[in-house]
């Protein structure tokens, strides 16, 4: 006789349990702490950060390690964390031109003020599996001993163009409402630029990578350069109504990248170069690059161009960006769905009934072939 | 019942209470728009999106200390989404909780409404996966959003009629559409179309939450609910041919169970509680009737 499934609440214990050990592996091996994950996962951080729209290189560390190096569940931890916390104030807009660059690389002119910086990149590293490190690694010399003297801090790109009157300039109109915040307003569609952004800038890595390359590939019509890619500290900056000025209040590590597309003008506008922005945490190029890529397809539509492509559509690309929503909707398939497959089943039975009752009439006259 | 302490460290039922404040008033405008899905700022959740969020947002932006809550999945107080969400609300609210239907004063479910009858006061919170009952026959939602305005339902019983033609019956089971108060298409959520004619004038007051798609809408007491036919097909509900193997209840929602491995196979009550009473009241199937403990 059926007994039907309970002790809920002693399978889940068990599980939570279960993974608490799965996570942590052999006790023999030393626990990774989460200032290791921290100082030595640094790009892993940068994308939980960024994702999870809350810098904090510590939480993103703890998360990283809660999830076992999963991302995407470390960026659901540090979003649940972040939808509790209060709002003190909003910043000052922060101002990328005074980036304290440790990276700083432009396609489009060979060199230019503060010139090429490439610091930390694994760009240029042969991708040759590095056997020493699975070594138990001596302590290296200190990399400060040799760093570079003094910190850079350069114009950007696109500003030396639009002095030039040759790219579209993007200043804060009189009277620009401050952009809605999506972690506290639902997405309206269509979105205004500043939110499309904003979803642009915590949705999923790999999700934008893929839609920016279909506009690589003819699913788009758009043929950037980059102009600019900066990675580096930026001050942090909060207007103290009581003091009547802005202080800094620290810093945060951003990349920023601008990707520059030629617009060949119409009867109200003049021919220039048109931008595509991406903007994120800590070091993230692959994903400020393709968010920047996809900002401009979603720009299509301003320039006239064709609409209609993957990259291009608003509500598609939008909707699907957020890889929390998208990771959690994706897997409550794991949950039970036995009532409403009851219904299925009970209906596809009568529909085989009745399809079977027909083609048996069909073929039951036809002879065998000899 | 049993009674729990509050987790420390949060906020009562968890969400700050601002963003309760927004929630209700998105939901009080649902309630003055009966079937119309307010957009709000869902919030991230402990739990992920897709596994009930709308409905835990709802139950927190609504519930009290004097509350008494009930969780079902699949109609089931047991099943481990039901057990989670409910551990949930225990450890942040410290509220009494049920597995009674009557004994409830606020009931979150997926995916069934229970076989006993609500009553005046009892709130019921629905776990909403996809909240536009026209998302299937038009995905952008700029263009649903004006097809309710203007009632442009037609593609709806165009589909029904497709089913009509194709099949002989509607082949919506589930998740099946309805009118709220003769304007607004919504849709049940994904419970099966024999739930439906609960919602129609319950006496109880009807919330559902959409998470993910940042939505709540509502069915206020003793609403016009109606699902959607045709003169000449109309609305019909599941019927099985055989009792409940354990409590005999003829009129209950069945789950089907296979019970060996030649797929031999027996049918019980999805409502696990009204199956209990019966059971307890000394009703008895063909597979007895031992309450399940």
């Amino acid at each position: 006789m059926y007994v039907a499934v309970k002790g809920g609440e002693r399978a889940i214990a068990q599980s939570v349990d279960l993974v608490a050990r799965a996570r942590r592996g052999d006790p023999a091996v030393p626990e990774l702490s989460v200032e290791q994950i921290r100082q030595q996962m640094r790009l892993a951080v940068a994308r939980v950060m960024t994702e999870g729209s809350l810098y904090d290189e510590d939480l993103a560390a703890l998360a990283i390690k809660q999830a076992a190096g999963d991302l995407v569940e470390a960026i659901f931890l540090l979003r649940a964390y972040r939808t509790t916390l209060k709002r003190l104030g909003d910043s000052v807009p922060l101002d990328t031109a005074n980036m304290r660059l440790e990276r700083r690389i432009s396609s489009a002119f060979k060199d230019l003020p503060g010139g090429q910086v490439l610091g930390p990149t694994y760009d240029y590293t042969q991708r040759l599996l590095d056997f020493a490190l699975m070594a138990d690694a001596a302590v290296t010399e200190d990399p400060a001993a040799e760093a570079s003297a003094g910190p850079i801090v350069a114009p950007r790109v696109t500003d030396l163009l639009a002095g030039e009157g040759l790219l579209e300039t993007s200043a804060r109109a009189e009277g620009d409402p401050d952009p809605s915040d999506l972690t506290r307003e639902p997405l309206q569609l269509p979105a205004d630029r500043a939110t499309r952004l904003q979803n642009l800038a915590r949705g999923d890595e790999g999700y934008l990578l893929a839609l920016g390359y279909s506009t690589q590939r003819g699913y788009g019509t758009t043929h950037p350069f980059a102009a600019e890619i900066r990675f580096g500290a930026v001050a942090l900056e909060l207007f103290i109504d009581e003091l009547g000025f802005a202080v800094k209040i620290g810093e945060v590590d951003l990349t920023e990248c601008q990707l520059i597309t030629d617009f060949e003008g119409s009867a109200e506008a003049a021919p220039q170069f048109t931008r595509g922005y991406g903007l994120a945490f800590g070091h993230s190029e692959r994903k400020a690059m393709a968010m920047a890529l996809v900002d401009r397809a979603l720009r299509a539509g301003e320039f006239g161009e064709d609409t209609d492509l993957p990259a291009n559509n608003e509500e598609f690309v939008l909707a699907h960006s957020d890889n929390v929503e998208a990771s959690g909707f994706v897997q409550h398939l794991k949950l039970p769905h036995y009532v409403d497959f009851q219904t299925n089943l009970e209906l596809l039975r009568r529909l085989r009934a009745q399809w079977d009752a027909s083609n048996a009439g069909a073929t039951g006259d036809e002879e065998p072939a000899a | 019942m049993t009674q729990a302490e509050a987790h420390d460290g949060y906020n009562f039922a968890y969400l700050d209470e601002h963003t309760k404040r927004m929630i209700r008033r998105a939901l009080l405008k649902a309630v003055a728009i009966p079937g119309y899905q307010v957009p709000f700022g869902s919030r991230e959740m402990p739990l992920p999106y897709g596994w009930g969020t709308g409905g835990i947002q709802v139950t927190a932006a609504v519930i009290g200390r004097a509350d008494v809550l009930k969780v079902i999945d699949q109609g089931a107080d047991d099943t481990t989404n039901a057990v989670n969400i409910r551990s949930f609300f225990r450890k942040v609210t410290g509220v009494a909780t049920t597995e009674r239907t009557r004994e409830a004063t606020l009931i979150q479910t997926r995916h069934r409404i229970p076989e006993t009858p609500l009553s005046e006061g009892q709130i019921m919170v629905f776990q909403v996966p996809i909240p536009e009952p026209l998302r299937w026959l038009e995905p952008r939602e700029t263009e649903t959003r004006s097809m309710h305005a203007l009632r442009e339902y037609g593609v709806m019983h165009v589909k029904l009629y497709e089913d009509i033609v194709r099949h002989g019956r509607i082949a919506t089971t589930y998740d099946y559409p309805v009118i709220v108060n003769g304007h607004y298409l919504m849709r049940p959520s994904p419970i099966p179309k024999f739930d439906n004619p609960k919602l129609h004038r319950s006496p109880a007051l009807m919330l559902f939450g959409a998470g993910r798609e940042k939505r709540v809408y509502a069915v206020p007491p003793d609403t016009d609910v109606r699902s959607l036919d045709f003169d000449d097909h109309p609305f019909a509900i599941e019927r099985w041919d055989a009792p409940c193997a354990l409590c005999g209840a003829t009129d209950a929602y069945l789950d089907e169970i296979i019970i060996d491995d030649k797929g031999e196979r027996m049918y019980v009550c999805s409502d696990t509680e009204y199956c209990n009473d019966r059971q307890q009241a000394g009703h008895h199937g063909t597979q007895g009737g031992a309450p399940r403990a």
